[in-house]
């Protein structure tokens, strides 16, 4: 019996040759398809860049670098300068994240330590989720509810308020319109919440229970262990998330263009509307007619591609250099 | 005495910052719940049969949203159905044969800066390939550049998804005799399958609110339409639209889209989170 079967093989040896060699071809075959997917990707990174480069060439022939200090905005005379748009883009960005950084931190301190366990899994469910409602919708709130309310009930009282403190006067001086600076940072500050909530939490929950029981048996109170051992240990991991998310606060569009007030020139204070990048673009493009409106308005999202590029892979970085250390 | 009053004090200082902490989650989850309750009550108080039955009205009429809905599955659904093989194939590639070389380190990086780089700076690109030389916004470029938003994503779950197939399997498969090519298609996407429906889903939610980049690409249109080639209208585009106008019956549509939007992402990102896989 044996010797059949072995015979009977051995006259298939060229079939299965056969066999094996167009396996082996359909392997590569499979493997230069997924090569050239994962080029694919490449290729839609450097083509946003050239398409941004080139697209903006007119722009950054006639403006040169200056582009990025000059505060001139006139599409008639087509004089343009990207100041305004990168200061509101910084400022609200920055401003935002010294809102949602502290207050997320607090949320995934309270969701990891304080919170009844029973409560733990829903709450921070629903910040999983609200990590994923799309911005339009804080945008839209923002202008049909908060910008109103804001408007009516808290502006007015710091104007008057502080009208005749020094410095502060200035910071919350400007008729109250409601939309600016102010709001849409803290609207912006309010989108990024969630994320830097739920990053930092999953960070918390890396840090090993041994080393927080240990702290806990030497008698530490709650508060030295989060500030002394969970925060030390995870702080590359909390670093690298807020960064992601600066660098969604950076790009964020829509959020924002509702209620920043589309003002062309440096805010005065807290309060007076100006504008972001991400908004002049989302305003103007369509309708920007010249030979240098639109390159100028590229050229922003190519000043804007660079910031958040610095950001995220700095983020990336960060990140990576974790995972290796918990890998290890 | 010294050393009680060093634990009062740090038992202070401790109640303090609890204190604080409660206050910072407090806070974040009122403005959350703010807006999720007025985002359900303007919604739902505008939402009507008329919505999913008629197209944008002009301001001072009545009208519904059913152009735009339709706008938005027809340009979310191709953007998927490209964006979707293209990822996974890149995310196995990623996962199956690069691995640690110089390749997939640059993919994986270009990907992950993809994944959060701002959408209006996609919305350019595809404006600049597919829009201006072709002298005009169309379904088509919205779609794709909602498929440049797609790609990453499913990259990124699909190799994280496959990651966490056991070697085991792979080696199991290969010792029976199965070429690479086969032990991929056959084993570990099947025993990944659910995480990169994940990843597909959450894609799909990502792109259901993306408005930037569908700004100048389809553009907007008030008209029923099918037509890949013409602009096209979608939920965001009509929110954004509607929202800045002054018109009141406008805003309520506005608040309409909203909610169908949100409604939409919540059910997915639910569906999502149920067939991830368990972390160990």
């Amino acid at each position: 019996m044996a010797d059949i079967a072995l015979r009977e093989e051995m006259i298939s040896v060229p079939e299965r040759v056969h066999a094996i060699r167009k396996g082996g071809a359909r392997d590569t075959r499979f493997k230069l398809l997924t090569l050239a997917a994962a080029l694919v990707v490449m290729g839609i990174f450097i083509g946003v860049i050239l398409s941004l480069v080139i697209g903006a060439m007119p722009s950054i022939k006639a403006f040169g670098l200056p582009f990025v200090w000059t505060d001139k905005w006139n599409p008639v005379t087509e004089k343009f300068g990207a100041l305004p748009s990168i200061f509101g883009t910084l400022v609200t960005s920055f401003l935002a994240m010294f809102i949602a950084v502290p207050v997320g931190i607090g949320i995934a301190i309270f969701l990891t330590e304080i919170c009844p366990r029973f409560m733990r899994r829903p709450v921070g469910i629903a910040i999983e989720l609200l990590a994923g409602v799309p911005s339009i919708i804080y945008g839209i709130w923002g202008l049909f509810v908060f910008a109103p309310w804001f408007q009516e009930h808290v502006q007015t009282w710091f104007v008057d308020e502080f009208a005749n403190t020094p410095i502060l006067q200035d910071i919350f001086a400007g008729p109250p319109y409601g939309i600016g600076i102010f709001t849409a940072a803290l609207i912006l500050s309010i989108m990024i919440l969630p994320f830097i909530s739920a990053v930092t939490r999953d960070v918390f929950e890396t840090v090993p229970s041994m080393l927080k029981e240990a702290a806990y048996g030497l008698g530490c109170t709650t508060w030295e262990v989060m500030w002394r051992v969970v925060l030390p240990f995870a702080r590359a991991g909390v670093v690298g998330g807020a960064m992601l998310a600066l660098g969604r606060a950076l790009g964020e569009t829509m959020a924002v263009t509702f209620v920043i007030g589309n003002a062309h020139h440096l805010p005065n204070s807290l309060f007076s509307p100006g504008t972001t990048i991400s908004a002049t673009i989302a305003n103007e493009f369509t309708e920007a007619l010249g030979d240098l409106y639109a390159p100028s308005l590229i050229y922003m999202g190519l000043i804007l591609f660079f910031i958040t590029f610095i950001v995220l892979a700095s983020a990336q970085l960060m990140l990576r250099a974790l995972e290796r250390r918990a890998g290890t | 005495m010294k050393n009680q009053g060093l634990i009062a004090r740090r038992k202070l200082a401790n109640r303090f910052f609890i204190l604080l902490s409660v206050a910072a989650a407090g806070f974040g989850l009122v403005w959350l719940a703010l807006i999720l309750y007025s985002l359900f009550y303007n919604g739902f108080s505008a939402i009507n049969a008329q919505v999913f039955t008629e197209i944008t009205p002009p301001p001072g009429e009545k009208g519904g949203l059913i152009n735009a809905i339709v706008g938005s599955v027809i340009m979310s659904t191709m953007a998927v159905l490209a964006g979707t093989p293209l990822g996974l194939l890149a995310g196995t590639y990623l996962a199956e044969y690069g691995r640690y070389g110089r390749l997939a380190f640059f993919v994986r990086f270009v990907n992950d800066i993809l994944l959060s780089a701002p959408s209006i700076v996609t919305g350019i690109f595809i404006y600049e390939i597919l829009v201006a030389p072709f002298h005009g916004f169309s379904g088509w470029a919205g779609a794709a550049s909602l498929m440049v938003i797609v790609i990453p994503v499913v990259v990124r779950t699909t190799e994280n998804m496959l990651l966490l197939v056991p070697n085991g399997l792979r080696e199991a498969a290969a010792a029976l005799g199965a070429p690479r090519a086969n032990v991929i298609r056959t084993v570990t996407w099947r025993a990944a399958r659910a995480g990169i429906v994940t990843g597909v889903l959450l894609a799909v939610a990502r792109i259901s609110g993306e408005t930037a980049p569908l700004l100048f690409t389809a553009l907007n249109s008030s008209f029923m339409n099918h037509d890949l080639t013409q602009p096209m209208a979608s939920l965001p585009a009509v929110i954004f639209q509607f929202a800045m106008s002054p018109y009141e019956d406008w805003h309520h549509l506005a608040w309409a889209g909203a909610l169908l939007i949100t409604a939409t992402v919540l059910t997915l990102s639910v569906i999502a989170r149920s067939l991830e896989p368990r972390k160990h």
